[in-house]
């Protein structure tokens, strides 16, 4: 039940525990490290979203007039690679996972403290050098750092920036570990695996991808920054290396990278749809096993990056079949979700928001993957503004709203103060318009023809610049929002109650901040998930109270 | 009252321990956020077991270049392997094998109470790692004097390609083995110096007495690495050293 | 081929115009018509297995029938007619050296007729570049040391926009070009003016200079295997293996000349790496395909009156 017992702000949480650098830079405390993650990749946002602020501004005229063609050739790539590096991997699970993972499953930390800790100062690390790396030259491979361009003809920070993403993998590769062991071995007595919460399912096949995906990206870069350093020829044709087997050995990670980036957004969703429709996810095991699909067949389908890169005709067939296995398992999870809305209890508060517009924007995006993955059309829309839409329809569209609508469930537990209600829905809203604006335009600039990664175009493409240029500062405004009010409401913002959704999961059942240890006694779970007719049953007022 | 450092149990208060005359009637080795010293190991176990899968994705993304390019280039891949030592190689599988050897009987020597020869066997798994350090240095040395390093010093010329006189490799792909030769025998190696760090630091732990028959968690898991370690090298030595070799 | 692509598109955008449609109406209409209302509580639904299914199996069979559609349009765009016109492409940062099996040689354009097939035998002198034409709905990566092939039939005459599709450096954007498609006569006036000869008789030269004939000999007496007819057929190979000699197997044979010694010969090639341009080894290419009856009658058929209108739409 709602409660505004004590004022929050006099009880010891984990935020006042302990003042000073100190204990946040040694903290172990998860919800500590969540911060200095959030903290980072907020930072990181901005540096990526200032790139494509000026990738947008360039492309409003089809000349190069804004900045030279080498600048922005550093400009999608550092915008791809810090977007992609140092914010959508790590965001939600970095953020909102080390945050609630242990308090989910009703545990007081998780399984290794200390590697969190590591796992935050690697992150660091990797960005440290990577904006090193761009501050002194750039890197202007595409995020993608093809061979042999990346190995014997550019001449920017290849080394410095392929070294900073090899650290942060390790960030990636050590979070995932530590969800893995804290699931498998520190759930509170009674928190079997059918009770689980889908967020944590969600992580868990995150954290799978994670484990098995990322130590092949850095084997890569190892070769790359190898053969660039040395002169060798595992990639060059020149010295009888193939630049096939680069682009296979980077799919082979990059591809389940989008899964990372998208399945913890998916775990969010199920959180808030349960709560604001009032009811148990529909089909909870079918959303759970999607979940586990999607990291399997993931890593089996990387090379419908390559349909026309020069692989046989029959290696692309087997992959495009693949391909279309893979999108089953979304589209059974959005069915899912619609389904829940069936004879639910629906509250629109912002992150229902979110969780809609993610609703919405996954499928278009999600649908979009079906032209990518048919051969037929793949062969016209490869490396096209299609391509570059779909991917911002999944990323942004799915990974970044969930981010967001999580961030808003989750505020009032994790800052133990309220964000306001009204701006938030309006910042929903802007987002989803601006979003549509500026990438929807892309899919028919790319049918028409448009190629990615050119800053020079023929006129006739410009009016859709122009209207995905508009739809961005747009968007851009959308973004700023949030950051503002939650700045805002951790002075100002009225105290949250220690459940204010009147949500289910054991997150909720601790103060609004939580102390350090989470819980007082350890609990012992006799309940299903999303035991939303047991909590409705006990309220006669309206609920959630919130709003 | 003084904070203390002292890890407590789960039922106790969420706040700090504030006590001096706490019964530490648990041991000191168990953590904080656990429940019991079992939900502790098993937890160090599957940490271990996970990250050496990484490790497996990590070398094989290696292997599979490598495996890539031998059938391709098997002649001139044949060449390049009978150049290296497989004398050598095959000392330091021995050499390998033997320190696995120590580590199984160090831990069960821990089991054992038997602090000596827990002592004894840690150090000497030190000693056999490092003599497989020594032996690889006395490689490397041989491949640079033959000019069998990649780069501009490389010089791969007239080099007969086993079982087919009169036919030469060609350099370039032999380079290609070598970069490959020294990039996974040096992962390989880097990974055997982690491996005596963590090994240092488990024989500083065990003169102290950490480990008793109970609890000697961190030798299981190190024994665990440097398991891995040798089987990755057991791996290598038959890839790279013995390709076509005849009697 | 455009036409049946965008053909494929367009049954794609119905269908996920439907499904949009389908679960922006289900959201929506929830959203509405179950908003929350006092005293009127959610109703928990477990779920509902065959309804779970239903929904896997039907979108699963119509990705079936998009995937099967594809791979037809692909598998007929990757597959060359068998007597096409044949035009060398090289590409380099950041221009594209074209060059008609005639010898004509342009840049940055490419001069076809109206209804003939054209095949594009395409290498890159550095990185990876990618030629692609949006009207033909063609795309294919342009590899450095092999050769990639597509090809395309215009239906119509115009100038259409050609774009490199695959990043590779500073002048990625600016690396674009057009295909110009001409009337027949137009194009046969085109033709005639200047050019140096087919590039066969330009490979013919060069096979002479560099000195493969003193090996590569018309008769048995040779240290290397005759060359006569042998484009397109099998070759048995030292280890057993059997290739066939296509484009990509005349240029390994030129710069690795050990990677596939032929069965009864000995590895006495010298490589080439190094001592022949892209341009040059795409005359060796030709001049040995010159050599085969197929190759030649195929000359002919491609110098003839151009095929009857294909039944593609721009």
């Amino acid at each position: 039940m709602a409660t505004t017992t004590i004022a929050p702000a006099e009880r010891e949480n984990y935020l006042n525990k302990e003042y000073g650098l100190g204990s946040w830079l040694l903290t172990t405390d998860h919800k500590r490290i969540a911060l200095l993650y959030l903290i980072s990749i907020t930072f990181f946002f901005f540096i990526g979203g200032f790139f494509a602020l000026l990738i947008r501004l360039e492309l409003l005229t089809p000349a190069g007039d804004l900045v030279q063609a080498d600048t922005y050739n550093k400009l999608f790539t550092q915008h791809g690679q810090v977007m992609v590096f140092f914010f959508l991997i790590p965001s939600i699970p970095a953020v909102l996972g080390n945050f609630l993972v242990p308090m989910m499953i009703g545990a007081k930390d998780l399984a290794f403290p200390r590697i969190n800790l590591l796992s935050w100062y690697l992150y660091i690390i990797g960005g440290a050098l990577m904006i090193h790396a761009m501050l002194t030259g750039g890197v202007d491979t595409g995020w993608t750092f093809y061979t042999p361009f990346s190995t014997a003809f550019s001449n920017t920070k290849v080394i410095e920036a392929g070294l900073a993403i090899f650290i942060a993998g390790f960030s990636s590769i050590l979070t995932g570990l530590n969800f893995i062991v804290t699931i498998h071995r520190m759930r509170a007595p009674g928190m079997t695996w059918s009770r689980l919460p889908l967020f944590i399912w969600a992580h868990y096949a995150t954290s799978i991808i994670q484990i098995l995906g990322t130590p092949v990206i850095a084997i890569t870069l190892v070769l790359v920054v190898a053969e660039r350093a040395l002169h060798l020829g595992i990639f060059d044709p020149k010295l009888g290396g193939d630049p096939l087997l680069f682009q296979h050995l980077f799919w082979f990670y990059s591809h389940p990278a989008v899964y990372i980036m998208i399945l913890p957004s998916m775990g969010v969703v199920s959180e808030i749809i349960a709560c604001f429709a009032r009811k148990r996810i529909f089909g909870y095991t079918f959303v759970a096993i999607s979940s586990l699909s999607i990291a399997v067949f993931g890593f089996l389908v990387w090379a419908h990056h390559m349909f026309v890169a020069g692989i046989s005709v029959y290696a692309a067939l087997v992959f495009s079949l693949l391909s279309y296995s893979v999108a089953v398992p979304s589209a059974v999870k959005v069915f899912n979700w619609t389904a829940t809305l069936y004879k639910g209890s629906i509250h629109y508060d912002a992150p229902m928001l979110y969780a809609f517009g993610f609703l919405g924007l996954f499928t278009i995006g999600g649908l979009t993957g079906l032209f990518l993955a048919c051969l037929g059309v793949d062969m016209h829309v490869h490396d096209t503004y299609f391509v570059i839409a779909h991917f911002h329809y999944i990323m942004v569209g799915g990974a970044l709203m969930g981010y967001l609508g999580g961030m808003h469930f989750w505020w009032p537990k994790i800052s133990g103060k309220l964000y306001p209600e009204g701006w938030a829905r309006l910042a929903a809203l802007i987002v989803f318009i601006g979003f549509n604006l500026t990438f929807f335009p892309q899919f028919i600039l790319g049918y028409l023809g448009m190629p990615r990664r050119y800053y020079q175009y023929p006129g006739e493409f410009q009016v859709l610049n122009v209207l995905s240029t508009a739809g961005a500062t747009v968007l851009g405004v959308g973004y700023l929002l949030p950051m503002i009010y939650f700045l805002w409401s951790m002075r100002y913002g009225k105290p949250a109650p220690d459940n204010p959704w009147n949500a289910a999961g054991l997150e909720w059942q601790t103060q609004s901040p939580p102390t350090t240890f989470n819980f007082e006694k350890e609990p012992v779970v006799t309940w299903e998930a999303y035991n939303y007719d047991e909590i409705d049953a006990g309220h006669k007022e309206e609920v959630p109270v919130v709003g | 009252m003084r904070v203390t450092k002292r890890r407590c149990p789960l039922s106790d208060s969420t706040t700090a321990v504030q006590t001096s005359v706490h019964e530490d009637v648990h041991r000191p080795e168990l953590l904080h956020h656990f429940a019991n010293p079992e939900q502790q190991r098993d937890s160090a176990s599957l940490g271990m077991w996970i990250f050496l899968a990484t490790e497996v994705m990590f070398f094989g993304g290696l292997f599979c270049a490598y495996l890539i390019y031998r059938i391709w280039y098997y002649a001139d891949f044949a060449a390049a392997s009978k150049s290296i030592n497989a004398a050598l190689g095959g000392t330091n599988t021995a050499v390998l094998i033997c320190s696995s050897l120590t580590v199984v009987l160090a831990i069960w020597a821990a089991e054992q109470s038997r602090r000596a020869l827990m002592l004894a066997m840690l150090a000497l798994t030190m000693f056999f790692g490092l003599c497989f350090l020594g032996i690889k240095g006395v490689e490397y040395h041989d491949k640079f004097v033959e000019h069998h390093v990649p780069g501009p010093t490389f010089s791969f010329e007239h080099e007969q390609i086993p079982g087919h006189p009169g036919q030469y490799a060609n350099p370039q792909h032999a380079e290609i083995f070598f970069a490959l030769y020294f990039i996974m025998t040096g992962l390989h190696a880097l990974h055997m110096i982690v491996g005596l760090g963590i090994f240092t630091w488990l024989f500083v732990m065990a003169w102290k007495g950490r480990f008793t028959p109970e609890y000697h968690t961190p030798l299981e898991i190190g024994g665990l690495y440097w398991h891995f370690v040798d089987i990755i090298w057991i791996y290598l030595f038959p890839l790279l050293y013995l390709i076509d070799r005849h009697p | 081929m455009a036409g049946n692509v965008d053909a494929l598109f367009i049954f794609l955008v119905i269908i996920s115009g439907l499904m949009t449609l389908l679960i922006f109406t289900a959201v929506i209409y929830f959203a509405a018509r179950y908003r929350h209302q006092r005293g009127v509580p959610a109703e928990q639904i477990e779920g509902s297995t065959p309804l779970e299914i239903t929904w896997s199996i039907i979108p699963l069979a119509v990705f079936m029938v998009i995937f099967a559609w594809g791979a037809v349009v692909y598998f007929k765009s990757r597959t060359p007619p068998r007597d096409a016109t044949e035009v060398y492409v090289v590409a380099k940062q950041w221009m594209w050296k074209m060059e008609h099996a005639e010898g004509q040689r342009e840049i940055n354009e490419l001069h076809v007729p109206v209804g003939r097939d054209v095949k594009l035998i395409m290498t890159s002198q550095d990185v990876i570049h990618s030629f692609f034409v949006p009207a033909f709905r063609m795309k294919q990566d342009v590899l450095p040391g092999r050769y990639t092939v597509a090809w395309f039939r215009a239906t119509q005459p115009g100038t259409y926009h050609l774009f490199c599709s695959q990043y590779c450096g500073t002048q990625h954007s600016g690396m674009i070009g057009s295909i110009v498609v001409m009337e027949p006569a137009q194009y046969e006036a085109w033709m005639s003016g200047g050019s140096t000869g087919p590039l066969s008789a330009t490979g013919e030269k060069l096979f002479a200079e560099l000195g493969c004939s003193t090996c590569h000999r018309t008769d048995t007496q040779g240290r290397g295997p005759n060359l006569q007819g042998v484009f397109g057929k099998p070759v048995l190979l030292q280890d057993g293996r059997t290739v066939t000699a296509d484009e990509n197997y005349i240029r390994e044979s030129i710069l690795d000349p050990g990677a596939k010694i032929v069965n009864g010969f000995k590895p006495v090639m010298p490589t080439f790496q190094g001592l022949v341009s892209e341009e040059q080894l795409n005359a060796l290419v030709a001049y040995v395909k010159s050599l085969s009856p197929a190759a030649q009658s195929a000359t002919k058929t491609a110098n003839a009156a151009p095929q009857g209108s294909g039944t593609q739409v721009q």
